[in-house]
């Protein structure tokens, strides 16, 4: 099971935070400030695993971008990563060539594919047509709705 | 999920007239979003940052609070206040009105709503109260969308408590028509399964349904449960076996739709989540491996593309097949496989490799000997995770020949690792083998030093302990015993003489123990000058009071001579008037002592030979002085629990029964009101006994962190953070000091040396031979079942004298009796192997001839719900025939006995059976009826049971049934651990006119046959009650509306459950009720809202929650 997903940059700035267990406020900002020095000190062509804790951290550089997995340590550390790629894959494909910008602009976005993909730290759903229909079938509602405001915002 | 588009196509014309592109909703320049990211780019400084971040907080404040914004604008503030506390800002004035937005707003704010809610409170957070409503409007929507959402914020964040009250309704999605709900409703039941199993133990069956669900997508969710329950109970899920193999085998041959592909590669996800059931499933059960082989070796076969994917397929594959009872080509497949890993050049594959191996080589040890040089290589990498991941390979081939060279790598590490977790689990493991296979008492006393010094206070307790019981019982040789012994007192005195400010406190006890207990044995060293040397612990300022405790009591030991005496009263004066109570015991004690020789010489005398003490742990010396003091009026001792009780109802408003206010299960709401067992009773539910693991240390798990825990099982946690504490500041080595003082011995010698010498192929050649000693050919001697060669060093006496007054030492002591055992097993396998499987009850082998006894394997799962007729509770099944043969054994008539059942029927073996219940065990009657012409020779039958122990009772065992004749086998059954219902699984085999044939059959009984009632008084239940400490709540129906429902209501559980009705007062019950052997159950009844708030406790685990369901169905049968 995983426990939590974070996306920070090479500065170490948060961009992308998802627990999948219950934690105080206190634990979260030890394990992002853990995490972001452990990884963001990792040596070129080493492992892309860690231990932290009784956890294993699977992590991996998309451009400027980490994405930093924490799961339970009986899990495959391999798959941990495709978790990653395929993650990377949907945004990508939402965004269209997505780069660190679209989350920071778009993080809320970023979540919605997430919740799609994920759900009670399992895997929920892992084809990008699928995912990819339910994020756009709820964009359209959006627009709908908010069609002054929105217009404003996408092609103003 | 196509049909949702189409149907909001279809609703919204209007929408397809816009140029939509979803995809493209790129940087929102204009937005406020854009401006506050923008803004917080253009900054240079933190201070900068913070100012502009209140500003807009501010505003934001102002902006949600205001009646005037509307929806919409709310939505987008809430946004920016995701964004700030993404930042490490704290927005919480937003919380409300996110709750707020996701009750009021359209479904697109409520999206936005929900997420922020998600962000904003964890599971704990008394506003999510306000959600429920909003969450159970949002399940009965017909709007697909809304209903998606409410099912994802339920798996996220839902509060235990309220479980209850939406469960019908996310239940009643399973049966949803659109598969994308029903997917979302399984995991979020798999999500309340995980935190509160009990509450859907109910709905098992429904999984069931989920897994033959025609959408894989759906079958895939159910795994995600169906993992959990066979990791729980492995016995009850071995029907389904077959079932998983056939979906392996279609996934694997590609039969999903391509949707289900990732990369090519059918389902991995899928496929790795069937592997893993199946490994579990096979474990140690060769009928069930057994159908599984072929779909592994496809399996392997299939997984051929160079992607990482495909290696986590195969990774899953070889721990599967080496999990499971082995099949000697399916291990060269996964040998070779792992072989590959290992010899990967990309790192990640590597480290899987050694993962792998790890696992592997307590199986067969000869695959690390292939790969020796791979991990001398993998000794060396840069990357200290492979390192550290080698070193838990190189623990597990640890033998008596290499132990040195793998120490000294482990320590080698440790000295360089900055990790705690790392450092505790590595230095538990150095000193697990070290006390193993160490080969001389020098090199384990210095390695202990070490051991103790790294691991500063973060050590395991247990090491300490291990190793000061090692020292006072000693083994076999009192000579050697005293070697050691002298080994450490004088090694000890040269730390002291040394920089003591950087030893641990642990450490500084495990020294002042020894020098108290032992510098005697060094008869050319003065008592005054171990004195000395004690005080200067003293007077350091970093010495715990703890501490200084141990190093008063060495004191104790050495007072003796007159310096000595007069070193002793210099420090008694200082600290009798510590504020430590403890301390100033010890301080007045030792000045008494040290005033008056005689009873020095009385109390200490100089002993030669340590006689183990006798202990009197009764205190039963103290008994005039008690009944002196009760003649003179002293009020007499009440244990702490009956104390902290009688202060309660002194209060008489916080008696936990009395709390329950809310018309749900509520455990975790109790947390502030009362002190002691509900802290653990709020966890109990989750992990069964999590009081464990908080005394692991390490292995905490996150789950609990939420909950600051005080109270444990052994009283006041308190040590725990000055442990953590310490954990901070780094300890550097003074032992690399003391050996050059010492003298260089040959390990510190070879500590420095560094690897990289002119032949480093020559280095790591010896390097290798010196670490992999001991696998090769010998290995081979142990394959044929020879043991160890080399006896351990330090071999415990087996019985101790004094083995109460021990007690305690021994029950901390042992290490980690899981991993001696795969250590022991890792030298042969063979012999490992093959009693535990006959020691397993006589596995279902997939044969002929039993189709009635398979039929009954399939259904016999634990499946509660009476409505759906799985039931195969054996008193249900009908017993159409009569036969008149089967009668009870002459001692059992009269008890209170079930029906005779068929189990199974044959040409010429009708197997019946039924229980008798007895005051203190249930009796299993099984009729082995012969109904051919032929006799039955050799006939065997073996009967066996997960959670039971399973004893013949029957004087003679049974040999031959002659033909027309009834054969009679009675079996004791006791209960190990309570479940709802137990399962007993028999095999007969048999030979009839010279044919062998094995039938079997199963045979279930439910937990109710193993209570009895159990007679206390209300005091007693009292005290019982505080004392136990798994517990379990939940509301039940009552039986009638009547003038008397409880009585009503509790006498038919009375009736149904053999319970014993202690005491009704009002509106609230009491009960009590024992398992067979002797372990009660208490049950406290409480009239609330119209039903029937029962509270459970037991000082057996599983016990409550099996109880309680049982309770359940009494009530709804009525």
């Amino acid at each position: 099971m995983m426990r939590f997903l974070l996306l920070f940059s090479r500065q170490g700035k948060l961009r992308l935070q998802k627990w999948y267990t219950p934690l105080s406020e206190r634990e979260k900002k030890k394990i992002i400030r853990d995490m972001t020095t452990m990884v963001l000190a990792r040596q070129p062509r080493t492992c892309n695993f860690l231990h932290w804790k009784d956890l294993k951290i699977i992590y991996k550089r998309y451009a400027s971008l980490y994405f930093c997995l924490g799961v339970e340590s009986q899990e495959n550390e391999l798959l941990g990563l495709e978790v990653i790629h395929r993650y990377v894959e949907l945004l990508d494909k939402y965004f269209g060539n997505v780069c660190e910008l679209d989350i920071i602009f778009n993080f809320e976005k970023a979540y919605f594919i997430l919740d799609e993909f994920l759900m009670s730290g399992e895997i929920q759903e892992t084809s990008k047509q699928t995912i990819n229909r339910c994020i756009e079938n709820s964009d359209m509602l959006q627009e709908d709705y908010n069609n002054e405001w929105y217009e404003v915002e996408l092609f103003g | 999920m196509s049909d949702v588009v189409e149907k909001t196509l279809t609703a919204l014309p209007s929408l397809l007239s816009l140029d939509s592109q979803p995809g493209s909703a790129k940087l929102s320049s204009t937005s406020k979003l854009g401006a506050l990211i923008r803004g917080i780019t253009e900054l240079t400084s933190k201070h900068e940052e913070e100012k502009l971040i209140q500003r807009e907080l501010a505003s934001l404040k102002d902006q949600v609070s205001s009646p005037n914004t509307s929806m919409r604008q709310m939505k987008e503030a809430m946004v920016r206040a995701i964004y700030c506390e993404m930042l490490g800002y704290e927005a919480s004035f937003s919380y409300i009105h996110a709750i707020k937005l996701a009750q009021q707003g359209s479904i697109l704010d409520k999206r936005v709503g929900y997420l922020a809610v998600t962000l904003f409170l964890n599971e704990n957070h008394e506003l999510l109260l306000l959600l429920v409503n909003t969450v159970l409007k949002d399940l009965q929507s017909t709007n697909l969308i809304e209903v998606c959402m409410a099912l994802t914020v339920v798996s996220q964040m839902f509060p235990k408590d309220m479980i209850p009250a939406i469960l019908p309704l996310v239940e009643e999605k399973l049966n949803h028509p659109k598969e994308i709900i029903r997917r979302k409703a399984v995991l979020a039941l798999y999500k309340f399964y995980l935190i509160a199993p009990n509450q859907v133990q109910h709905i098992h069956n429904r999984f069931r349904k989920a897994l033959c669900d025609k959408d894989p997508g759906v079958m895939f969710a159910s795994l995600h449960i169906y993992l959990q329950m066979i990791k729980d109970y492995p016995e009850g899920y071995k029907d389904l076996t077959a079932s998983f193999v056939t979906i392996l085998k279609q996934v694997v041959s590609g039969k999903l739709p391509m949707d289900f592909n990732y990369h090519t590669v059918p389902a991995p996800w899928l496929q790795i989540q069937l592997l893993r059931i199946l490994s579990i499933l096979g474990k140690n059960d060769q009928n069930t491996s057994e159908i599984m082989y072929d779909v592994l070796d496809e399996s392997l076969k299939r997984a051929e593309i160079n992607h990482n994917i495909t290696y986590a397929i195969l990774y899953e594959c070889v721990k599967c097949i080496y999990t499971i009872y082995p099949k000697t080509d399916l291990l060269e497949k996964a040998a070779t496989c792992i072989g590959n890993f290992v010899l990967s050049s990309k790192i990640n594959l590597k480290y899987l490799g050694l993962k792998a191996l790890t696992y592997v080589v307590q199986q067969d040890p000869k695959l690390a000997l292939q790969h020796q040089m791979t991990i001398i290589e993998c000794l060396d990498h840069p990357d200290v995770i492979i390192k550290r991941e080698t070193l838990e390979l190189l623990f597990r081939i640890t033998n008596a020949q290499n132990i040195t060279v793998i120490v000294e790598k482990m320590l080698e590490f440790l000295h360089q690792s900055k990790d705690d977790h790392t450092t505790i689990d590595l230095v538990g493991k150095v000193a697990e083998i070290a006390e193993k296979y160490a080969p001389e008492n020098k090199w384990f006393i210095e390695t202990m030093n070490t051991v103790f010094s790294l691991g500063g206070d973060m050590i395991q307790p247990d090491i300490p302990n291990s190793f000061l019981k090692l020292l006072s019982e000693g083994f076999e040789s009192e000579e050697e015993n005293k070697k050691l012994r002298l080994f450490a007192v004088d090694s000890y005195i040269v730390l002291l003489e040394g920089e003591t400010r950087n030893l641990p406190q642990r450490f500084l006890q495990v020294i002042s123990w020894v020098l108290g207990e032992y510098s005697h044995l060094r008869t050319d060293l003065d008592p005054a000058r171990v004195m000395t040397l004690l005080t200067k612990l003293l007077e350091m300022r970093q010495t715990s009071s703890e501490t200084k405790t141990w190093v008063l009591m060495a004191m104790t030991k050495l007072c003796s001579g007159e310096a000595s005496v007069s070193i002793a009263r210099s420090v008694c004066e200082d600290l009798s008037s510590s504020m430590d109570t403890v301390l100033r015991q010890r301080a007045h004690e030792l000045l008494l002592l040290s005033q008056d020789p005689a009873l020095r010489g009385q109390l200490l005398p100089v002993r030669s030979d340590p006689e183990p003490l006798e202990v009197d742990s009764s205190l039963s010396f103290l008994d005039a002085f008690v009944s002196e003091a009760l003649a003179a009026g002293a009020a007499p001792y009440k244990p702490p629990h009956q104390r902290q009780e009688e202060l309660a109802q002194e209060k008489a408003l916080s008696l936990e029964p009395y709390q329950l206010s809310l018309p749900i299960n509520m455990s975790s709401s109790c947390v502030t009101g009362r002190q002691s067992p509900t802290l653990m009773s709020v966890s109990s539910g989750l992990s069964g006994d999590s009081t464990e693991l908080s005394h692991k240390g390490g292995s905490t798990t996150l789950k609990l962190e939420g909950v600051t825990r005080v109270w444990g099982r052994e009283g006041y946690l308190s040590k725990k953070e000055p442990v953590e504490e310490v954990a901070q500041a780094e300890i550097p080595s003074p032992l690399s000091s003391s050996n050059q003082q010492t003298g260089a011995s040959g390990t510190s010698s070879n500590t420095h040396s560094p690897i990289a010498t002119p032949e480093p192929e020559q280095q790591k050649q010896q390097l290798a031979s010196s670490l992999f000693v001991g696998l090769g050919s010998q290995s081979s001697v142990f394959l044929m079942g020879k043991s160890d060669p080399t006896p351990q060093r330090f071999r415990k006496k087996v019985t101790t004298p004094n083995s109460s007054a021990t007690e305690r030492l021994s029950a901390s002591t042992d290490p980690t009796p899981t991993a001696e055992d795969n250590l022991l097993s890792s030298n042969r396998p063979e012999s490992n192997l093959v009693p535990e499987v006959s020691k397993e009850t006589p596995a279902p082998t997939q044969g002929e001839a039993n189709g009635s006894c398979n039929d009954n394997l399939i259904d016999s799962t634990p499946s509660p719900l009476q409505s759906n007729g799985l039931e195969t509770v054996p008193d249900t099944v009908e017993n159409d025939d009569e036969r008149p043969s089967l009668c009870l054994p002459a001692k059992l008539v009269g008890l209170p006995c079930s029906e005779i059942t068929l189990l199974c029927s044959t040409q010429t073996v009708d197997l019946s059976a039924c229980h008798v219940e007895k005051d203190d065990n249930v009796v299993l009657v099984i009729f082995i009826s012969n109904s051919s012409d032929s006799g039955l020779e050799n006939t065997l039958l073996q009967v066996g049971a997960e959670q039971l122990e399973v004893s013949l009772s029957s004087e003679s065992p049974l040999k031959d049934v002659a033909r027309h004749s009834v054969a009679v086998c009675q079996y004791l059954l006791t209960v190990i651990q309570p479940v709802v219902h137990f399962e007993v699984i028999g095999m007969l085999s048999y030979q009839s006119s010279h044919k062998s044939h094995e039938v079997e059959f199963t045979y279930k009984l439910p937990l109710t046959n193993f209570i009895r009632p159990f007679t206390v008084s209300t005091e007693q239940y009292g005290a019982m009650w505080l004392a136990f400490s798994n517990d379990t709540k939940q509301n039940l129906n009552l039986v009638t509306d009547g003038q008397d429902s409880l009585g009503d209501t509790l006498n038919v559980l009375k009736g149904k459950l053999n319970l014993h009705i202690v005491e009704i007062i009002g509106m609230e019950g009491i009960l009590a009720c024992r398992l067979a052997q002797d372990q009660p159950c208490l049950l406290h009844c409480h009239i609330h809202a119209g039903t029937l708030a029962v509270w459970l406790r037991s000082p057996v685990p599983d016990l409550p929650d099996s109880l309680l369901y049982h309770c359940q169905r009494a009530l709804e049968g009525t």
